[in-house]
């Protein structure tokens, strides 16, 4: 356990930006969720009639959870922010561990530290308590921000709480995951498919039952505690005794293998190469990941047009239709779920753009671009490549989970020509995620200190539409974000312009970055 | 003979600080030139400027006739390159990264890779990331040698290598002098410029300050002595010319500027020789007075 202490003020100073941005942003959500839904449900009984219709409706209960006090207004108004924020939480802390562990022997760094005096045990040790305590402070502000907000103090407690207990697991789990994989990049997958199971079982637990999935979830721990609605503390103690146990588990682990080394064994691969040119090396690089963000959109697809059906049966109050017209436009109940969860994928499809394009910078930062660019490879033949499969792969992810929702709700509805309907609603978001692998190649190919400019789009766009309508932004602030400007499809029908304004943008700023890209210094 | 590269007046700052101030240097073809310097001189944003990677704030630069940073990709096919620090892709073998960067180079020797990978002693199905530094090193060496380029820019390509592999290193930069390729040698190992190259630029913060053969460079220079004398040394340290003298009993060791050698010998054999090395200096003793001295 030597050196541990020293480990984490280094942590500390390497993330001195990093960590106070993502507690401000969570702060943000919690008090924006807050304001929201006070001003939108002032009586008891319109909150109780929202939140019996949320309860009802399966796509919500699937992607959110259930309320367990249809007369609270803090679990009405907390039940977005619970659950997304545990999912996007659980990704931090993954992040956070394995940038401190594995990212770290994977560059070498660890072995510098690792000749000095700093036991074998020191380097996981000092991830996870810069990590879990992130999580506590976190929790901290939280509880702190929505007392503030007016909210019960007990609930703003358990609320906190829950988003710790979920936190800290995933902490733990990234521990283990990044003694398995040998690689930065392995580690987060093999965390974030953790995550992805873990979802799954909760909207399962939730909606078809039996419940006690739930349970095997640790989102579904982050639920169980109830925040506003019983605050359930007993949940703590499962959530802080599984935490320990991984966190061991790691431990053990962390002696078990070689510096460097994953517990998966390397095996030798072919001693000739095939690969053809800059782009057949950016393909194999690529085809791993989008791999494995299709398969994630075939799920989601499938899922989505298992449980949107459900919805047009139901009665909705006025309150519900009002909440889902706000997030999927004006038409039927189902179409507009169609479109609020098409408009959550259009997000994380750009994710995976902005993801691809980062490729170029860690190849250039990495050295790897260095021997290609000194080939007879021009650099816009180098950058095009990966770029090209950046867009292209987005499109796919867009088309196969609006291909799999449409079919599955059109095989439950017995008319198949709701596939094409779901399917364009999925396909009109394809231009506003390119705008962001557009703003990504622009920062990237201007300066690689811009390099940031596509994940901070990421996280400023959406969040001007959330945020927007709460504080009463001005239209031409909103109207920034190109998410703003996708047709509620389907049922509204669909307009050329916007997506044509759309399409011009995202090819301007990829030019941009390209041309940028050849008039600058390459690292 | 025409000049591989040649450049002058080379400037590149990076913010505040100066890398390049004024550099010159001029490669022959169908040589093989030692680019030298100390940690930090510039030689590494010299060659990066030379692949077009980095644009030079002033000065002139031709490569094989061309600009480097316009007619980037076709100069390109003509040369290869090994970086000071080889990074590959934790996921490709060793084998696949040559064969790439070989068909980005327009094409490469099968004959001479196999050939190559045997006397490297390279295993080419290892794994990038199971790679050690030096192996990563002779993926690039490899690739590099076995294309068909006219010029090989080399980046102190044997940091990582042990000596027995640094000696198949130099075997292939003779055998690639003999074929009439042109290379440029960036090192701080004396040894290895010394054996290996036909002429010396040797730069320091930025600005070439010798450039020429190493016999060139040696007039300049001083020569070293030692000797074992019948007596003690004395009166010596007071002759113009003599530096660095260290005398223990009779024995001695001294530098002594060369057009003072002739006054120097004379004195030597006053004093009665028992035992006289005379040898030219070594690139270490050049280098330590262009960067130790002066520093």
């Amino acid at each position: 356990m030597n050196g541990v202490g020293g480990l984490v003020r280094l942590a500390l100073r390497r993330d001195r930006i990093l960590l106070p941005a993502w507690l401000s942003m969570f702060v943000l959500l919690v008090i924006a969720s807050a304001a929201a839904t006070r001003d939108m449900f002032p009586t008891t009984e319109s909150v109780a009639a929202a939140a019996t219709t949320m309860n009802g409706t399966p796509a919500l209960v699937a992607v959110y959870g259930r309320i367990y006090d249809p007369t609270s207004v803090g679990a009405l108004a907390m039940l977005k922010a619970l659950g997304t924020g545990a999912v996007i939480l659980a990704v931090f802390s993954i992040v956070l561990v394995v940038r401190h562990t594995r990212s770290d022997e994977e560059t070498g760094r660890r072995e510098l530290l690792g000749a000095g005096v700093v036991g074998r045990h020191a380097p996981l040790t000092a991830a996870l308590v810069v990590a879990a305590g992130t999580n506590v402070v976190l929790a901290l502000v939280t509880s702190l921000s929505l007392m503030g907000a007016g909210l019960p103090v007990e609930g703003s407690l358990a609320f906190g709480a829950a988003w710790l207990s979920v936190g800290l697991v995933f902490t733990a789990a990234a521990g283990v995951t990044a003694q398995i994989a040998s690689t930065t990049r392995g580690a987060i997958g093999v965390a974030v498919a953790v995550l992805g199971v873990a979802f799954l079982l909760r909207a399962l637990g939730d909606t078809t039952g039996p419940r006690w999935l739930s349970w095997l979830s640790p989102l579904g721990w982050g639920q169980q505690f109830r925040p506003f609605a019983g605050n359930r503390w007993w949940v703590l103690a499962v959530a802080a005794g599984f935490t320990v146990l991984v966190a061991t588990a790691a431990h053990v682990l962390v002696a078990r293998r070689d510096l460097g080394a994953g517990l998966l064994p390397d095996r030798p691969g072919p001693a000739t190469g095939t690969l053809s040119g800059a782009f057949g090396l950016a393909w194999r690089l690529q085809r791993g990941p989008l791999l494995g963000w299709t398969t994630g959109f075939v799920v989601y697809g499938i899922l989505v047009g298992s449980i949107a059906g459900g919805i047009g049966d139901m009665t909705g109050s006025p309150e519900a239709e009002e909440f889902f017209k706000r997030l999927g436009g004006d038409n039927t109940l189902t179409d507009a779920v169609f479109a609020a969860m098409f408009g959550i994928l259009s997000v994380i499809a750009s994710a995976y753009g902005v993801q691809a394009v980062m490729r170029l910078h860690h190849e250039e930062t990495s050295l790897r671009a260095e021997p290609l660019l000194a080939s007879s490879v021009s650099r816009l033949r180098w950058a095009a490549g990966h770029v090209a499969i950046a867009l292209g792969g987005v499109a796919v992810l867009l088309l196969s989970a609006g291909l799999l929702a449409g079919s599955v709700h059109a095989a439950q509805a017995g008319d198949f020509s709701l596939v094409g309907e779901v399917l364009a609603g999925a396909l009109v978001q394809i231009p506003a995620a390119w705008v962001l692998v557009g703003v990504a190649v622009a920062g990237y190919g201007l300066a690689p200190r811009l390099a940031v400019a596509g994940w901070t789009a990421l996280a400023v766009f959406p969040l001007l539409g959330e945020l927007g309508p709460v504080f009463g932004f001005d239209q031409w602030l909103m109207d920034l974000s190109p998410y703003a400007h996708v047709p509620k499809v389907p049922r509204s029908s669909v307009t050329a312009a916007p997506l044509l304004w759309l399409l011009l943008a995202g090819a301007a700023a990829t030019g941009v970055g390209l041309v940028g890209l050849r008039r600058r210094d390459v690292a | 003979m025409t000049a591989a590269i040649s450049v002058s007046g080379l400037r590149k700052a990076f913010g505040r600080t100066l890398a390049l101030d004024g550099l010159d240097l001029t490669v022959r073809a169908g040589e093989v030139h030692g680019f030298l310097g100390p940690n930090g001189a510039g030689k590494t944003t010299t060659l990066r400027i030379l692949l077009g990677l980095l644009r030079a704030d002033s000065g002139s630069v031709t490569l094989l006739g061309g600009d480097p940073w316009k007619d980037t990709a076709a100069l390109h096919r003509r040369l290869a390159y090994v970086p000071g620090d080889v990074t590959l892709w934790p996921n490709l073998t060793g084998g696949e990264v040559i064969d790439l960067l070989g068909r980005l180079h327009g094409g490469l020797d099968l004959a001479r890779r196999a050939d190559l990978v045997d006397r490297f002693e390279f295993d080419p199905t290892k794994k990038g990331r199971a790679c050690s530094s030096g192996n990563r090193q002779k993926v690039a060496l490899i690739a590099a040698l076995s294309s068909h380029a006219d010029l090989l820019i080399l980046d102190e390509p044997t940091a990582g290598l042990d000596p027995l592999m640094q000696a198949v290193f130099e075997d292939c930069v003779a055998e690639q002098r003999h074929e009439g390729r042109t290379v440029l040698l960036s090192s701080h190992v004396l040894a290895e410029v010394e054996k290996l190259c036909d002429r010396v630029s040797i730069i320091r913060q930025g600005r070439t300050v010798e450039t020429g053969t190493l016999s060139e460079l040696r007039h300049l220079t001083r020569t070293s002595i030692t000797a074992e004398l019948t007596q003690p040394p004395d009166g010596l340290a007071a002759l113009p010319g003599v530096h660095e003298l260290r005398a223990v009993g009779t024995r001695l060791h001294c530098q002594a500027d060369t057009d003072q050698l002739d006054d120097v010998l004379r004195q030597l054999s006053t004093l009665g020789v028992r035992n006289l090395v005379c040898r030219p200096p070594t690139l270490e003793e050049l280098f330590l007075r262009h960067y130790g001295v002066t520093a």
